[in-house]
């Protein structure tokens, strides 16, 4: 299978691509593509490297214009990046989507549940599906949040669910982000962008449209605003300019038609928010914070920051605005829950998980232990608890002296680890210096939830753009690909 | 005076639009700042070009030394340079990144107001200085020898002209709008004074000798410096005398950059603040705005140069400074600094 020319299915551009011994998102997927699919491939083949070459530049240099930017601190300044941005679009067909829809939304509503559950009656760890000390003794559990009602019962209105694909191209999920997760202007400024600058590969294509988003993310905000405001004012809280996902807060705001504001633009007077304005101050029902939980107020938080709003928990705590997301909701996207994920969306939902976790080994247990020792080198090992400085272990590279090092960390403390087996991540074509190459992919869809949850359609796409690398992080050179969903 | 503000408010008639009263404070002020320093820009090329030009024109020393008195910068500069020449006041007024009046200064401002109200403005608005400040911030020793000055100068113009043309005709007009001209025209008000004011000190030194033997291409480089030399002469095609040249840079109510002109339109924006965005705070500054423009309607140029034109320009940039102060504190007043955790 490595190795193997695509040659004879795909000639042209793809002619020299190598389709590794992975699930190839675009040219290798074990299975019969849908028209659509087919139709990008065949017009993707039929461009020569130097015109795809042009338009790349093309939409850099735009990219570079309207300074869709990342900020990256070097010593001295603040540097604006713009995100690596390739091309050749990632396809994922209709009914791969539907199976990433409904399996984000139970993983939702199974986090809300969870959510609400462990700052109410705390069922879940009476019945003891999930330790009770992993919960209440987690760093992210949040004392001002108990007993406290929010609207609707909503704590993750904006979820980001990290996925990837196997071998086998099963979709696994890879982590939750239940706090601020961020990426979902990129996928609207790339698709914006696929469309203006190579319009001929989308054309006549029936692609699920991304450009609902903020109205649906403003209309959940809405809706979630306290109870008996009828006209409620959402804004957008930010740390400011020199933040480095800025762009994307103005992006939101903009797309939302709501102000965007920094901590010193609010205040609190008798237990109301409001922000100042040329008219003097004006009421504020709904706040999109992309602040963390520290920052939110100095009065009950870090009392030195002062990016937060002091009086706002107060605030919160008498239902007079709504956060979202909630405060303390990383209880919920630590790396020691995800492994109960599965339990936990049994336990409230009685469902089987629709997306899977990446098989999960959970040392607290005993088998779990006993597993993750006899396998420790075709193991990845991670740290769950906050005291977890001693990075992960990556059992295929390890040597010898370094695993044994690690099965006495172990048998010392094995409740603070985890251990998964290395996962064999997807490729996607890839526009490299060499030509078209395959490059590791992730996914993550963003959910959006008022009264109800509503998947964006794709996602966004990152990919490693290092040959061999399974990291996509824009802060490690990672770059973005638009995700097309196939309506049908 | 009640049909007179009339008639002004209909200069920029501005319908209340609902849903966009509430304007940032935050947004409000950097929206205002962000047009003070495009115009500052502006200006400061204009006067840069000129001055090159004329001094190359008459081989006259003391040019350069103009515009650092123009700036009010004596201090600074010659802590920093021992003499005024091309040179050093070049360096220090385009490339010196710590001199916070340098174009390099100015567009590090624009660039992070831009940043602030990239909400609020129109996308093109934001590329066009994104990608201005850019090139304007990596400006260095190479882009600024005497045989580049005049293109480089002419590109700052442009960019700026470029600016405010895509500002008229794509950001919406709601009251972020209506501070952007407040800023802008200022920014206007203030340059002219000071153009007016240095040229005056440079070719009367003593005060004295009005009507005396005065080089005139001095002051067609003054006219040249606020593009105003060809209005000058379409309007006074044979008055090339100083007494109407200052007059025209002041009174005339034809000419964009003129401080007539500029305060006209800061009175009819405060008034459309008070008026249709029913803004409290207004009516003080409206009063003071208006004084300026009934001093200034009600004396004769002749008699501004006869009892100082210096004193009065002097007093024109007080006033400037106050409505500014006066604007800060009823639409963006500082916060009171609570201490952490005080509760």
């Amino acid at each position: 299978m490595s190795d193997m020319k695509m040659a004879a299915q795909a000639a042209g551009l793809f002619a020299t691509y190598d389709v590794p011994d992975f699930f190839c998102e675009l040219l290798n997927r074990k299975d019969i593509p849908p028209a659509g699919l087919q139709q990008v491939r065949d017009r993707l083949a039929r461009f020569d490297l130097a015109e795809l070459r042009r338009r790349a530049a093309a939409v850099e240099a735009q990219f570079y214009r309207l300074g869709i930017t990342f900020t990256v601190y070097s010593d001295r300044e603040a540097i604006d990046r713009v995100l690596p941005f390739d091309v050749i679009p990632r396809v994922l067909t209709a009914s791969e989507w539907d199976h990433v829809e409904r399996g984000v939304q139970q993983r939702v509503r199974a986090i809300n549940l969870f959510l609400h559950d462990i700052y109410h009656e705390r069922r879940i760890l009476r019945d003891g599906v999930i330790p009770a000390q992993l919960v209440l003794g987690n760093a992210n559990y949040c004392q001002a949040m108990v007993g406290l009602d929010v609207p609707g019962g909503v704590y993750v209105h904006i979820n980001g669910t990290d996925l990837v694909r196997d071998r086998d191209g099963r979709f696994l999920v890879l982590e939750d982000n239940a706090r601020t997760p961020s990426g979902v202007s990129y996928v609207l400024e790339d698709r914006q962008m696929m469309l203006r600058l190579m319009p001929d590969l989308a054309s006549g294509l029936d692609l699920r449209p991304v450009d609902e988003y903020g109205p649906r993310l403003h209309r959940a905000l809405a809706e979630v605003a306290p109870a008996g405001v009828d006209d409620p004012q959402v804004v957008l809280l930010s740390p400011g300019i020199y933040n480095a996902a800025y762009f994307e807060h103005v992006f939101l705001a903009r797309e939302m038609g709501i102000p965007l504001v920094e901590g010193r633009d609010l205040t609190v007077e008798d237990g109301r928010v409001y922000m100042r304005t040329v008219a003097g101050l004006q009421p504020v029902h709904s706040i999109y914070r992309r602040l963390n939980d520290d920052f939110l107020d100095p009065q009950v938080f870090n009392p030195d920051s002062l990016l937060g709003v002091p009086g706002l928990v107060d605030a919160y705590r008498r239902g007079n605005v709504t956060l979202a997301n909630a405060i303390g909701t990383g209880v919920a996207d630590d790396k020691a829950v995800y492994a109960y994920m599965p339990r936990i969306i049994r336990y409230y939902l009685d469902e089987e998980p629709i997306l899977t976790n990446v098989e999960t080994h959970i040392c607290a247990e005993p088998e779990g232990l006993a597993y993750t020792l006899a396998n420790l080198e075709h193991l990845v090992v991670k740290p769950v608890g906050e005291s977890g400085g001693y990075g992960l272990l990556i059992g295929p590279h390890a040597t010898q002296a370094e695993l044994e090092d690690f099965r006495g960390r172990l048998r010392a403390d094995p409740a603070n680890y985890i251990s998964q087996p290395v996962i064999s991540l997807s490729v996607s074509p890839t526009l490299c210096p060499a030509g078209v190459e395959a490059r590791h992919v992730d996914l993550r869809p963003f959910a959006v939830t008022g009264r109800e949850t509503w998947v964006l359609p794709g996602g966004l796409s990152r990919v490693a753009l290092r040959k061999g690398s399974l990291v996509v992080n824009s802060s490690q050179g990672g770059g973005a690909k638009d995700t097309w969903v196939l309506a049908s | 005076m009640g049909a007179g503000v009339m008639t002004q408010l209909s200069v920029f008639p501005t319908p209340v639009l609902p849903g966009l009263r509430n304007l940032l404070s935050r947004y409000a002020e950097s929206t205002m700042w962000l047009a003070r320093y495009m115009e500052r820009i502006e200006n400061m090329a204009r006067l840069i070009e000129v001055t090159g030009t004329s001094v190359h024109a008459s081989n006259m020393d003391a040019g350069w030394d103009s515009v650092i008195r123009i700036n009010a910068d004596e201090d600074t500069f010659f802590l920093r340079h021992k003499v005024a020449t091309e040179r050093t006041v070049v360096e220090f007024y385009i490339i010196d990144p710590d001199n916070p009046d340098s174009i390099v200064s100015m567009a590090r401002c624009v660039r992070e107001n831009a940043r602030v109200l990239r909400p609020l403005i129109s996308t093109e608005m934001w590329m066009h200085l994104n990608v201005f400040t850019r090139w304007a911030m990596d400006l260095g020793p190479d882009d600024v020898g005497a045989s580049y000055l005049s293109t480089l100068c002419t590109r700052l113009k442009q960019d700026c002209q470029t600016h405010f043309g895509i500002t008229e005709g794509t950001l919406y007009r709601d009251q972020a709008w209506l501070f952007y001209l407040l800023g802008k025209n200022l920014e206007r008000a203030d340059q002219i004074t000071r153009l007016i004011d240095i040229k005056y000190h440079t070719l009367l030194p003593s005060g004295e000798g009005v009507g005396s033997d005065i080089d005139l291409s001095q002051w067609t480089s003054v006219l040249r410096s606020a593009a105003a030399y060809h209005a000058f002469r379409r309007v006074l095609p044979e008055g090339m005398t100083p007494a109407n040249i200052v007059g025209f840079l002041l009174k005339n109510d034809g000419f964009p950059r003129s401080l007539s002109t500029s305060l006209r339109c800061v009175y009819s924006v405060l008034g459309s603040l008070a008026g249709e965005y029913r803004l409290r705070h207004c009516g003080p500054i409206l009063e003071r705005v208006e004084e300026l423009r009934v001093t200034l309607a009600e004396q004769t140029v002749e008699d501004i140069i006869l009892r100082g034109l210096h004193e009065y320009m002097d007093w024109i940039q007080r006033e400037l400074r106050l409505i500014q102060n006066e604007i800060a504190d009823a639409f963006w007043p500082p916060v009171a600094l609570r201490v952490a955790g005080s509760g």
